[in-house]
């Protein structure tokens, strides 16, 4: 399975660094779920988990707000704060 | 000329002056470090956010519009003075509150008179110099640097914010040591709110090439993404001031440490000096006594 690259950044510290196959993300609008390949996007975040699915395990993320880009199978993620 | 006992004692007292300045000197040095490297960790966030500005608004033709943007007649101003809590840091905290009080005097003279100038001190320091001028300080922010954090300076970034957009203050000013490297800090003085226009749109052409989607719509994300920006700049700025306080005071400690150790050397001289006249006092009058009685 192909993999793609997640950054999750707050201010203060790197939280995430590295490949996984599929992130759940609470934005604004509803909670979204990206997978390999998606398309460019850019999206606000509100407060809630991020879901990091490496393909064996899974990681769980309450972040306070932000804002994710999804480019060329990266994905970053700028986190307010790690609740 | 002062006794042995008096000498000797102002060596030991000097001498423990400057283990604690060298204490001090070693314990900067190590907060500066930490001090740093919270600056780098906080570097690509900030750049990334920057970058997702300039895409975002690179997509939109129509400038945006937001209350943190709207410029009015300047009616009220409020001063965010970054200081340190503790002083001994050469003039690191002097610099900022002459910057604080020259850029008042400068610009916001008419306020000052009539008293519309407020102070939100960050740093004990600061406070305490510019309540003592009589300005009105708000201290809710005082203590930020004994819980240093992204989330403490938010909040306060937050309250600012509100503050402005109900139009409490028509102006906010950000004055802070920047840390250019150990030995020299630089005063800045930048203007907070409102933004300025030509530094938001970002520049356009190599981003847009990309069709990215947007969600909610650009304008939302980017009224979402301005108060991030201010967010993380006075984070900087706080961070910055942070590092530089701890440098200022590194270069003050070693300096005070030289100074000590010259200090010792000429106090060693006086009593070494002192003590060789004492004994030659003492042989000359052995001498003169014998002398008296071979006579």
């Amino acid at each position: 399975m192909t993999n793609m690259n997640l950054e999750i950044i707050t201010p203060d510290k790197k939280v995430f660094g590295g490949e996984v196959t599929a992130v759940t993300l609470p934005g604004t609008e509803g909670q979204f779920q990206v997978l390999n390949n998606h398309a460019p996007l850019v999206s606000t975040l509100g407060r809630g988990e991020v879901v990091v699915d490496s393909g064996t395990t899974k990681q769980t993320y309450t972040i306070d707000g932000g804002v994710v880009e999804v480019l060329k199978n990266k994905v970053l993620v700028l986190a307010e704060a790690i609740l | 000329m002062a006794s042995l006992k008096e000498v000797r004692n102002r060596i030991v007292s000097v001498n423990s002056t400057q283990q604690i300045t060298k204490a001090m000197k070693m314990v900067s040095a190590a907060k500066l470090r930490r001090a740093q490297d919270s600056i780098m960790q906080m570097r690509p966030y900030a750049q990334k956010l920057g970058e997702m500005l300039a895409t975002v608004s690179a997509g939109t033709e129509t400038a945006f519009e937001s209350p943190l943007k709207k410029a009015r007649p300047v009616e009220k101003v409020l001063m965010i003075v970054v200081t340190s809590d503790r002083g001994l840091a050469g003039a690191f905290n002097s610099n900022v509150l002459k910057a604080t009080l020259n850029r008042i005097e400068a610009r916001y003279a008419e306020q000052a008179r009539r008293g519309q100038v407020e102070i939100l001190a960050i740093g004990k320091k600061g406070a305490e110099a510019l309540a003592r001028r009589g300005y009105k300080v708000d201290t809710r922010y005082t203590d930020l640097f004994t819980r240093l954090s992204f989330v403490a300076v938010k909040e306060a970034a937050e309250q600012i914010m509100a503050a402005y957009s109900e139009g409490q203050y028509d102006a906010v000013e950000l004055v802070f040591n920047e840390f250019k490297n150990v030995a020299t800090q630089i005063v800045r003085t930048e203007p907070y709110l409102p933004i300025s226009s030509d530094t938001t749109p970002g520049p356009a052409g190599s981003a847009s090439s990309v069709n990215y989607l947007f969600e909610p719509s650009e304008e939302e994300i980017i009224t979402e993404l301005i108060p991030k920006t201010l967010k993380v700049q006075l984070y900087r700025a706080v961070l910055e001031s942070n590092a530089s306080e701890h440098g200022a005071r590194m270069t003050a400690m070693d300096k005070a440490t030289d100074n000590a150790q010259e200090l010792i050397k000429e106090l060693k001289l006086v009593y070494n000096r002192t003590r060789q006249a004492a004994i030659t006092k003492e042989i000359l009058e052995i001498v003169g006594g014998a002398e008296a009685l071979s006579a």
